[in-house]
Order: C-alpha cells, then sequence, then structure tokens
C-alpha cells in the first residue's frame, strides 16, 4: 500500500491559501446535521472542540482528567513559538519553517512544516485576543525570549507557564461551548477502542472512569488529540496519566504508527533522586538563555561547586557549539550531557548531573532579574531538591519528554483510515526527528484553532450529511464485548505483581536499551525481554477490585497492556532505522567526532507500521519524504 | 522514616466513610507525598487490599488535580506548594499524618480522597471567558497593555483550580477561585466588553453550585499553592456592585 501524503501541489508559501480555496464547504446549515468525537482536551483537542463547535458542527469531547483544564499541556513551561519578527531581528516565517526542519533533522515533510509556520502568527492573534496574559514590554508591546535551535526571539512566554495559559485560553473557548449546549463534554472517561465502519472511523467504546458503566457513540468522524506515549518509559516528564491507549487501539484497528523511535530526550530535568521516583520534573529550556552549563574538568571532581575556579570547568556546550552555545537544540545538549556523565565528569549523586549555573547572569544582571525571569522554576526546583539555586547551581540531566512519533497522517491530519483524524502530539507530523523548543505548544493550537477546521470540513462534505452509523451496528456490538472482555480478564488474573511493578520493568528496558543512544545489539535484546514482561504480566498481574467502580489499578492495568506491546514497536522500528537523526541516535552511525551521521540515501522517509496481531511483525509501508525547497544538509549547530 | 497514617476511605459517594490506619515503612525524606502513598497503595495491592484512590497528573504542582488535607491543612504544611511538591522532608520519623478529601458540599465525595470538582468548570461554562470565535483576530501588538496590567492579570490568572481554598474555607466558599479569574479578565482590555455579564452570571453560578460566601477569613489565601491574594477578592466585589 502507497502512502499519499495529499501534499497540493502548487510552491511552498502558495498550498495551504490554494488548498483553502479549493476545498469543499458544508454548508453552514447542514453543519449541525454532523457530529464529530474528540478525544483530548489539551491544546489540541481543547482547541479544535472548541472551534469545531464555533462552526456549528455537534461535538463530543472525552478526556480523562476530571476537568478539561487539566490536559498535559498544563505543564509546557517556557513558550510557543511565531514567526511575527517583532523583535526586528531577521525572523521570518521562511526561517521559521527552516528552523523546524533543521531542528527535526530533514525527517518532517516540508508542506507541513511550513503550514505551520505561517499560521503560527494567527495563533498569537487569537491567544492575545481570549486574554492570555503574554509577558509585556514596558510599551504594553508583546514581549519575546529565545529558545534551543534558534537564533532569533520568536518565543512568545507567559512567566513560565506558558502552556497553563494557553491551554486555560483554550479551555475557556471550550467552557464557552460547553455553556451554550454545542460541546457535550465527558471528563472522567477513558477511550477504549476505535470503530471502524466499511472502512471508516465512526465511532469510539468509552468507559465511564466513576461507574465502570461501557458505552458505544458514534460519529461522523473522531479525531484523536491524546498526547504521546512518553510514559512507555515509565519515567519521562509526562504527567503519569499520559498513555498511549487511544493511538495504539486505532493502530490496532488499521492505522498505521509511524515513527515510534522518534523520542524527545530533554537536556534539563531534574535527576533522579532514588527508586521510589514516579516521575521526573522538567526544567523549562528557557532557563539555558541565562543558566550556563559546566562540569568540572576532572573525573570525579566531589568540590563544593563554588570551590571550583573558572579554570577548572568545562563549559562543555559553549566549547563545541560556539555560535549556538548553551542555547544548542534539544537532542545535541542531551547527548553531550550523557557524554560528559559517561565520561565520569557527571556530578550530584551517582555521577548523573550536570551544572546549570546562574551566578554569571545573576552578577550581571541582579536577582531581581533572574527571580522575575524564573522564579517560579527556581521555587519548584528548591522544592524537589532542598537546594536552593540562587546560591548553588542546580543539577541537570536529560529525560525522556516530548514523543515526535505518532499516528500517520496525511496534508488533511487524517490518518490513513478515512474520517480518522490526528492532531498535535498524538500524530507524526510537523517536528521530524527532533522537536525544537516552543514547537509542541504551536502545533497543537494550529491543528487545532487553524487546520483541522478546515480539513475535517472537506471530508465531512464528501461523505455527506445523515450518515452517522446507529449504534445498534455489529461492529459497536462486538468492540463493546472486547472491551469488557479485555477488563474481565485483567480483574481474573489475580496474580502476585502489581500493575506498576511491570511498568516500571518495561521503563528500565527502554531506556537503557532504547533511551538516548540505541545500538543493534541492546534493541534486539529489548525485542527478546520485552515479550517476556508481557507474558509474564497476562499471567501474574494483581489487579484489584472491580470494573463498576473507580479503580485507578484497572486504568493502570489497561495502560500498561498496551506499553507492552507498544514498547515491542517502538525497538523495532529503532532497530530498522540504521541511520541516527534528531531524537534516535544510534552508536553505530556516528562520525568521528560524536555527531549524528544521517542517511539520507536509505532513511529519507517516514515508516509507517501496520498492525498484524500480538508478537507478530507489522508490516512496514514507507512515506518517502520529498524536499523541493530545502537543501538537505548535516545539521550543524557549531 | 516510619510513619503511621490516618486515611479517609469512602467506596463511593453513598456509602458512609471512616479513618483507617495505615503503617507507612521505609519512607525516604527525599520522596514527594504523593510517591509515599505510592508506596503504601503498592503494599496494600500485594496483599489483597483496596489501594488508597487518590487524584494526581502532572505531580509537578501545575494541573491542579491533587487535593488532599494533610493534618487538616489543604495541600500540607508549606505555604504555596502543591501536594505532589510537598516532601516528605517535611516530616519527622515516627509521625502521624492524616489524609482526608477535601470538604465541601459542592465538592461530594467520589472514592476515598477523590471529590468531584466539577462545580469550578461550571462557574467557567457561565461566563470564565471572553466571547472570540477562532479566526479574525487583529494583530497582537495592535492591544497594547501595560506591563503591570498584565503581571497583576497574570498572578490572577495563575490560579490552578485546585479547590484548596473551598476546602479551607469555614463557608466552603469559592470565592476566591471565582475572582482569579473575573480579576484576570477585567484587568485586561480584551475582557472589558463583558465585564457586567461575566460577573454576575459567575456569581450566580457558583451561588447555584451550593458555595458559601466570603466572611474575610482568609484561610483561602493562606492555603492557595499559586499564592493568589486576597486583595483579588475586593476587585470581584467592586466588579460585581458595578455590575
Amino acid at each position: 500500500m502507497s502512502l499519499d501524503s495529499k501534499i497540493p501541489s502548487g510552491p511552498l508559501e502558495k498550498k495551504w491559501d490554494d488548498y483553502k480555496s479549493h476545498i469543499k464547504l458544508v454548508n453552514p446549515a447542514n453543519k449541525r446535521k454532523y457530529t464529530v468525537i474528540v478525544i483530548g482536551t489539551g491544546l489540541a483537542g481543547g482547541s479544535a472542540s472548541a472551534t469545531l463547535a464555533e462552526l456549528g458542527y455537534n461535538v463530543k469531547t472525552f478526556c480523562f482528567q476530571d476537568s478539561p483544564r487539566r490536559a498535559h499541556s498544563i505543564a509546557a513551561q517556557g513558550g510557543i513559538n511565531a514567526a511575527k519578527n517583532y523583535q526586528n531581528d531577521g525572523d521570518s516565517v521562511y526561517r521559521l519553517f527552516y528552523d523546524t526542519i533543521k531542528g527535526g533533522d530533514f525527517r518532517a515533510r516540508e508542506a507541513n512544516v511550513y503550514r505551520l509556520a505561517q499560521v503560527s502568527t494567527n495563533i498569537i492573534d487569537q491567544c492575545v485576543a481570549q486574554g492570555v496574559p503574554f509577558a509585556r514590554e514596558y510599551g504594553g508591546h508583546l514581549d519575546n525570549r529565545s529558545f534551543g535551535g534558534a537564533q532569533v526571539s520568536r518565543t512568545f512566554y507567559a512567566k513560565g507557564q506558558t502552556g497553563q495559559q494557553l491551554l486555560l485560553g483554550a479551555y475557556s473557548a471550550l467552557s464557552r461551548q460547553i455553556g451554550l449546549g454545542n460541546v457535550k463534554m465527558y471528563p472522567r472517561t477513558e477511550m477504549l477502542d476505535l470503530v471502524v465502519i466499511d472502512g471508516h472511523a465512526k465511532g469510539v467504546v468509552i468507559r465511564d472512569l466513576v461507574t465502570g458503566q461501557i458505552t458505544v457513540h458514534s460519529a461522523d468522524a473522531v479525531v484523536l488529540a491524546s498526547g504521546g506515549y512518553g510514559n512507555v518509559f515509565y519515567l519521562s516528564t509526562n504527567a503519569k496519566g499520559s498513555n498511549v491507549t487511544a493511538t495504539f487501539r486505532a493502530y490496532k484497528k488499521g492505522a498505521f504508527m509511524a515513527n515510534p523511535c522518534y523520542t524527545q530526550i530533554h537536556p534539563t530535568c531534574i535527576p533522579v533522586s532514588g527508586d521510589h521516583q514516579s516521575k521526573l520534573t522538567l526544567m523549562s529550556e528557557s532557563l539555558r538563555n541565562d543558566g550556563r552549563i559546566w562540569v568540572p574538568k576532572k573525573q570525579g571532581d566531589t568540590r563544593n561547586p563554588a570551590d571550583i575556579p573558572e579554570s577548572e570547568r568545562d563549559y562543555y556546550l559553549e566549547r563545541k557549539y560556539p555560535s549556538y552555545g548553551n542555547l544548542c537544540p534539544r537532542d545535541i545538549a542531551s547527548r553531550s550531557a550523557k557524554e560528559v556523565c559517561d565520561a565520569g565528569f557527571g556530578v550530584g549523586p551517582g555521577g548523573q548531573g550536570v551544572y546549570l549555573d546562574f551566578s554569571s547572569a545573576i552578577n550581571r544582571l541582579g536577582e531581581h532579574t533572574i527571580a522575575e525571569r524564573y522564579g517560579n522554576l527556581f521555587q519548584m526546583y528548591e522544592q524537589i531538591t532542598g537546594e536552593n539555586p540562587y546560591k548553588v547551581p542546580m543539577r541537570i540531566y536529560p529525560a525522556v519528554h516530548y514523543t515526535m512519533g505518532g499516528l500517520w497522517v496525511d496534508y488533511n491530519l487524517m490518518s490513513n483510515l478515512p474520517g480518522l483524524f490526528v492532531i498535535g502530539e498524538a500524530n507524526f507530523s510537523d517536528h521530524g526527528a527532533n522537536r525544537l523548543g516552543a514547537s509542541a505548544l504551536m502545533q497543537g493550537l494550529a491543528d487545532g484553532y487553524f487546520v483541522l477546521p478546515y480539513t475535517i470540513g472537506n471530508y465531512l462534505a464528501e461523505v455527506g450529511f445523515g450518515k452517522t452509523p446507529s449504534t445498534d451496528h455489529a461492529e459497536f456490538k462486538k468492540a463493546e464485548t472486547d472491551a469488557n472482555s479485555q477488563i474481565n480478564k485483567f480483574l481474573s488474573i489475580k496474580g502476585k505483581r502489581t500493575v506498576d511493578s511491570f511498568h516500571k520493568e518495561l521503563g528500565k528496558i527502554m531506556w537503557n536499551n532504547c533511551g538516548m543512544a540505541r545500538d543493534e545489539k541492546s534493541l534486539k535484546e529489548a525485542l527478546v525481554k520485552i515479550p517476556q514482561i508481557r507474558e509474564e504480566f497476562w499471567q501474574n498481574v494483581n489487579v484489584p477490585g472491580s470494573g463498576a467502580e473507580l479503580n485507578q489499578s484497572l486504568e493502570k492495568a489497561g495502560r500498561v497492556a498496551d506499553f507492552l506491546e507498544f514498547g515491542e514497536l517502538l525497538c523495532l522500528d529503532a532497530l530498522t532505522r540504521e541511520e541516527s537523526c534528531g531524537g534516535h541516535f544510534r552508536t553505530e552511525h556516528q562520525m568521528d567526532d560524536g555527531e549524528a551521521k544521517r542517511d539520507d540515501d536509505k532513511f529519507c522517509h517516514a515508516t509507517a507500521w501496520e498492525w498484524k496481531g500480538v508478537g507478530a511483525k507489522p508490516t512496514e509501508h514507507r512515506e518517502k519524504l520529498e524536499f523541493e525547497n530545502i537543501k538537505l544538509a548535516t545539521r550543524s549547530y557549531k | 522514616m516510619d510513619l503511621k497514617l490516618k486515611v479517609w476511605r469512602q467506596k463511593n459517594a453513598k456509602e458512609k466513610g471512616k479513618i483507617v490506619n495505615y503503617d507507612a515503612k521505609g519512607i525516604s525524606p527525599d520522596m514527594s507525598f504523593l510517591e509515599m502513598i505510592d508506596v503504601v497503595n503498592e503494599d496494600l495491592i500485594v496483599k489483597g487490599d483496596d489501594p488508597i484512590a487518590f487524584e494526581h497528573d502532572c505531580r509537578e504542582g501545575i494541573c491542579g488535580s491533587c487535593n488532599i488535607m494533610i493534618n487538616g491543612e489543604a495541600h500540607g504544611p508549606l505555604p504555596g506548594v502543591t501536594t505532589c511538591q510537598l516532601h516528605m522532608r517535611s516530616f519527622k520519623d515516627g509521625d502521624t499524618i492524616y489524609l482526608e478529601p477535601w470538604r465541601a458540599k459542592a465538592f461530594p465525595v467520589v472514592k476515598d480522597l477523590v471529590v468531584d470538582r466539577s462545580g469550578f468548570d461550571r462557574i467557567i461554562q457561565a461566563g470564565g471567558f471572553v466571547s472570540i470565535n477562532t479566526g479574525g483576530a487583529p494583530d497582537a501588538n495592535a492591544l497594547p497593555i501595560p506591563k503591570k496590567d498584565a503581571d497583576v492579570a497574570m498572578d490572577a490568572a495563575t490560579c490552578i483550580g485546585c479547590g484548596a481554598c473551598v476546602a479551607s474555607c469555614k463557608n466552603a466558599s469559592a470565592m476566591l477561585f471565582v475572582s482569579a479569574k473575573v480579576s484576570h479578565l477585567a484587568l485586561l482590555p480584551q475582557g472589558q466588553v463583558e465585564k457586567k455579564e461575566r460577573v454576575k452570571n459567575m456569581v450566580n453560578a457558583m451561588d447555584k453550585e451550593g458555595f458559601g460566601n466570603c466572611t474575610n477569613q482568609y484561610e483561602c489565601e493562606a492555603a492557595c499553592p499559586k499564592d493568589i491574594k486576597r486583595d483579588f477578592i475586593r476587585v470581584l466585589n467592586k466588579e460585581f456592585i458595578l455590575s
């Protein structure tokens, strides 16, 4: 099967405008005759739900949190990019497009990324109109800062809580539509399956997390905005509830999973403190604007950082990448931290940490300015570690943060299953093999506010209204029965091990064998071990309680069962991609100086996997990436 | 550290709840409060007991999910900190700790420490927004906003909707929460057009949900993990009178 990306013809900068001028439209009076299901209420799902409802569609939205305001987008700290060029420092749509393509190591689709850069400017306008309190200059205009992978200041921010403020903006637009009765909101629910009828996505199976009741819902289209799968590693910066279930179950129903091995490891996280650790906390990348990263020049130097003179410090990012310095992209900064720690220069317990030092910025700008810029992050750091970062340098270490892979989508953001749209982190598009900072928020809102509302209309106009299937259809019954039997299976095993213990075991293998660096041996080892853990899980897991109540162990069991299958797919994808690019670093494929070695002749494509059953090898499909406007170049930040 | 826990257990909204005793052994001071409960829960599951249900998600102090009354204080003893960011180094070996859900008529218990805070969502749905459809917004810099106003609006907008203010108030008042949203939008030019309707609708929704009124005890401010200031209640009252 060939993957048709449906990229419109014509020059890059005109594709989206031409596309919008020629798509089929749904008559305003007919929009209410269509129902759209949205899964997830983060930046992508919240903004899509609100906008589709504003347009006149019936929208049913589901989230597993108690309120749509708590989606994990809320935790994003640093900012959102937009090619406004308010700073007059040479930014443009093309430059944002180029930085994003290059940042993603030339593994994203040109047309999608260009569109993202184009609509980025509308996003800021939209959010300001909603009342998002972005940081301002004294003259009343918007303030900007710079982020990794860029040499211009194009990042808009609201203190260190940009994700929160943008999400609350989308949530307020969504709340307005809920209040008006245009969106029916279902909090504390979880999607357990996708229903496909005659090849089209036509509904979902939902479990009410409080009553345990399983219901089916039909629609004319289904939108997955369920986020990423970073929790396959157990320890990550993702919220504990973030999971792969919605996209993985869609994969099992025929949607293709693309590039799952592209996992972003974020360089500025608080190091692990012990085996009890349940998750990792990110410190915003924006800290790298003023914090300088260093390790002692001497291996195993346990002196107090203040006692180590300048001449005995290695500011390794500034040394290796003089033009970008501490603001080099995340994959490069992460790998460099791993290298110095592996070589014995790391600081803190176990040597798994590097210093992020604000002393020169404090001397230059004063503590007040630093507090104003990063105060809440400093407080958070002190709360977690018990150390005051105004006095001693922070210690940081890389951690799993964002997943660039996801369900394959075409230019319309539609998966290979017609009627199934996938937006935000849940799809594979836009970021390639690495995501630049402040781009996730941009993509979530671009998809939800400005892309999907057009592309979904084109699909709905084609299929026509009045075709919403009845939930009596055999496919709904079957999906409902399957969901019930999986729940009964979990509850009946009555083994000896907790769900979490399996999740931790899987996570350790994922991190050690398929983390910041992978090779053939480590991946093959993981591919032997993961099925063994999975087999034991289905024999020996202990899920207490019943299915007819709030049962958090049962919720986790379903998600971990999916991670145990998905982890295998991720490792298989990593094994198959015999090159290094972005967040995927194969140690066999590196330059003499340790930089990632891409192989454009063999791997300039997206890999999309087709499900063939548990333990069976999925079928590999490839979408060749065509670069018509950008010359593929070795990525250099030196 | 070894600790004694006294935990509110309640099977569901209909059944009666009670305090049950548990031992938390071998707790590291570096654990977060929620990681301490994780350890206890793993133990309970292995023993075949029902683990303690509690709400949490981001564990970074921003999603507003976590909500536990710890020794009678919302989010525990430290000011400006959510339960997930409270670490066990704040307790001593041998301590007895009470864990209870938020207590308010408008926040019915769902199970154990989990309560239903959807009343907050309904208040926002009644008017906590600027009515603007997507598309067609003017250029963002066409609307200059004094830095001071934007900063104060941001301070108000920082509310995470956790409900600690309600849980700490003897009247179970939601006025700090409502005032934060009203102030955030009232301080910005975008919020002016619907200002009067917004405050009336939100206050009406708050009353309808069964939240009490403010009698100036300021327990809400003391409990707020995001340091939302009581001054915003003054703004709310002013806006309400002007409406």
